[in-house]
């Protein structure tokens, strides 16, 4: 294709885009939206799978049979949204096990967040309100983002994932309301889940030089500044009303702006967890490659089961 | 030499008396087990009373590039539309 | 009679809750997406039985015990699931066949339990056999497809099964409380069952291209409470909350 003919269809492309047309999969996209895309949509499925981890760790000790089941469907959810995103970014023609080597190999990321550890039942609580609270805020932006399948993943989720928060602050409540101990527990986890909920929006606007080409093809509708802004005032009232304190001394209202105004970041942690100093980054790949190593000789004997099966019946059929 | 198991499109009908709808897609290593998997993926709440799954190489689907040809040409069929029909006043359904 | 009627419920329901929780270790762990999402359906299932048996046998024992009590507060001598269900998740081979000899057992078991006099146990009976099936479709399904589809797996499988079938024995097993209740019809007699389950199981055994094992000694216990060395360690994950911070609610 002449370079005169990429820059027209460039151009319509960007005119379909800015008129809320959505790209569908098979439609011409420059190179660098399906890149873009793959890598995005990837992550975000691997974060999905890595996140079934640290609350996979408490399924077998979840206190009441209530809070078992609703922890149990709640990570096999996000077992399904992992399942439903790959499917997306296999629309733009990579394979999912591409994918998942991409992440065992470390050459993929996955959402930072969840190279922290679950260590006690308030977390699970935490993870619930926090986590699953900035992610919502997140997806809901993408609902309207233009790749189709994306979109459309991000809808089937945002309708899913609507009890995941309620079924952590839920447990927060019940812990709040309960013995010291229990308040207690509570009041750390929010402790340690805040700051690193925080950093789940991402750099600084200043320094996320990605964002203007994201927001141009609407993978962002707002700036990782302005969302986490969005999740402060939306969660700092949450916690008053169970009477839990969030861990900042600098938090305070602005009348002026309409919004709480919050202490700094620590962006050194940030960065050292994305570089995979973290706390669990070696057991979450550990554990994310052993279950695939451990399942290889399962796949593989389907596929070979369904061949015969697929051959005895032409034999029959001839 | 590794294979990996198939893509597969699922359709799902919600209730008796609507259509299957494309609900998404999946791997499996033969049909049974793709109904299985769409069962126990897509039809975790109660979304389903029917479910069809296809391997997605089957599915043949129309080029975009093709769409000024394909689609273009029914748009201005007006008469195909009732709207395109003058009747007196007095019908008022027909 | 509340006493037979209160074990007897246990003698199900630990079952499930067991199985439930070996299944539930396995979430985010399996051989893959869908498959992983499988088997945690099968967890949401048992466990869903699990609740409504527990809180029947609070309702029977009138004690002011909740289901959850029921659940995490015994000790292990207590608790009367078979030693089938205990045994880990050593490799899906296992976590298959373990699942298999469970399904077609618990589904014939269902099917006349349906029948039974008491209402309250024949109506979970109804609601749970629906479920039931499809976990022997799921499972008989993956037997045939490890059985019969590589070298290796065919291996794991037969490994598995002749390590497993020692257990399938105590399934049928009738403890004190189920032989009074068998001649009230509340209980199912299971002494008739074990054909049937033998018969079947060969089949699918066959189909799987899997040999059914010749057994000498079969392994019993956990009916009576007398457990495995692995319902410790399962006990004291299960427990581990209500354990360390008792006498508060979640």
């Amino acid at each position: 294709m002449s370079e005169e003919k990429i820059k027209d269809l460039e151009n319509q492309f960007e005119e379909r885009i800015a008129r809320d047309d959505k790209i569908e999969p098979k439609d011409w996209m420059p190179e660098k939206y399906r890149k873009t895309h793959i890598r995005q949509i990837s992550q975000h499925a691997h974060s999905e799978i890595v996140g079934m981890l640290p609350e996979g760790n408490w399924i077998t000790r979840a206190p009441s049979l209530r809070r078992k089941v609703a922890l149990l469907a709640k990570v096999q959810d996000e077992g399904g949204h992992g399942l439903y995103l790959y499917s997306a970014a296999e629309t733009l023609g990579i394979s999912r096990d591409e994918m998942i080597e991409q992440l065992h190999s470390g050459k993929a990321k996955y959402s930072s967040i969840f190279n922290y550890p679950s260590v006690t039942w308030a977390d699970i609580g935490a993870i619930g309100w926090l986590v699953d609270g900035a992610a919502i805020i997140n997806q809901v932006a993408l609902c309207g983002t233009s790749f189709g399948p994306y979109a459309r993943a991000m809808v089937r989720i945002c309708k899913e994932e609507s009890f995941h928060q309620r079924q952590g602050y839920e447990i927060m409540l019940t812990l709040a309301n309960g013995t010291p101990e229990q308040k207690a527990m509570a009041q750390d986890a929010l402790n340690r889940w805040w700051w690193p909920s925080l950093m789940m929006f991402g750099p600084r606007d200043e320094d996320s030089p990605n964002t203007a080409l994201s927001m141009k093809w609407k993978l962002k509708r707002k700036t990782n500044d302005e969302l986490r802004q969005q999740f402060i005032d939306q969660t700092v009232p949450q916690a008053e009303l169970i009477d839990l304190k969030v861990p900042d001394p600098d938090l305070k209202w602005n009348e002026e702006r309409g919004h709480y105004d919050f202490g700094p970041i620590d962006w050194d942690e940030f960065w050292q967890v994305v570089k995979g100093h973290g706390p669990c980054n070696r057991e979450r790949m550990e554990a994310r490659r052993s279950a695939w190593e451990n399942g290889a000789w399962v796949r593989e004997a389907a596929m070979a089961h369904a061949d015969k099966k697929a051959k005895k019946s032409l034999n029959k059929a001839s | 030499m590794k294979k990996n198991w198939p893509l597969w499109e699922v359709f799902v009908r919600s209730k008796n008396g609507l259509e299957h709808r494309h609900f998404g897609s999946l791997h499996a290593a033969d049909a049974e087990m793709a109904l299985e998997n769409a069962r126990d993926v897509y039809t975790r709440r109660n979304e389903g009373v029917s479910i069809w799954v296809v391997e997605s190489k089957y599915i043949t689907a129309s080029n975009p590039e093709n769409n000024p040809e394909m689609f273009e040409p029914a748009k201005d069929k007006v008469y195909r539309h009732p709207t395109f029909y003058d009747l007196p006043d007095e019908i008022k359904h027909m | 009679m509340k006493e037979n009627l209160y074990q007897y419920i246990l003698e199900i329901a630990d079952n499930c809750l067991i199985l439930g929780q070996r299944l539930g270790e396995l979430c985010g762990h399996g051989p893959n997406l869908e498959t992983d999402i499988a088997c945690t359906n099968i967890s949401l299932d048992l466990l869903g039985q699990v609740r409504s048996y527990y809180q029947y046998a609070a309702q029977v024992m009138e004690d002011g015990r909740t289901e959850d009590d029921i659940a995490f507060m015994r000790m292990e001598r207590e608790y009367r699931n078979t030693l089938l269900v205990e045994q880990p998740n050593t490799d899906f081979a296992f976590i298959i066949s373990r699942q298999f000899m469970f399904d077609l057992y618990h589904y014939l078991f269902l099917k006349e339990l349906q029948h039974s006099r008491d209402l309250s146990l024949s109506a979970i009976a109804s609601k749970s056999i629906k479920e039931v099936s499809y976990h022997l479709r799921f499972s008989s399904d993956w037997m045939k497809r490890l059985g019969d589809g590589t070298e290796e797996s065919q291996r794991r499988m037969q490994a598995a099964i002749n390590t497993l079938w020692p257990y399938f024995e105590e399934l049928f097993e009738i403890s004190d409380a189920g032989k009074a209740l068998i001649k009230e019809g509340i209980a199912v007699d299971t002494k008739g069952l074990k054909k049937d389950y033998l018969n079947s199981a060969r089949e699918y055994l066959q189909e799987a291209n899997l040999i059914m094992p010749e057994v000498e000694h079969f392994m019993k216990g956990g009916k009576s409470g007398v457990h495995s060395e692995h319902m410790g360690y399962i006990l004291a994950d299960l427990q581990y909350m209500q354990r360390a911070y008792p006498n508060m609610n979640w």
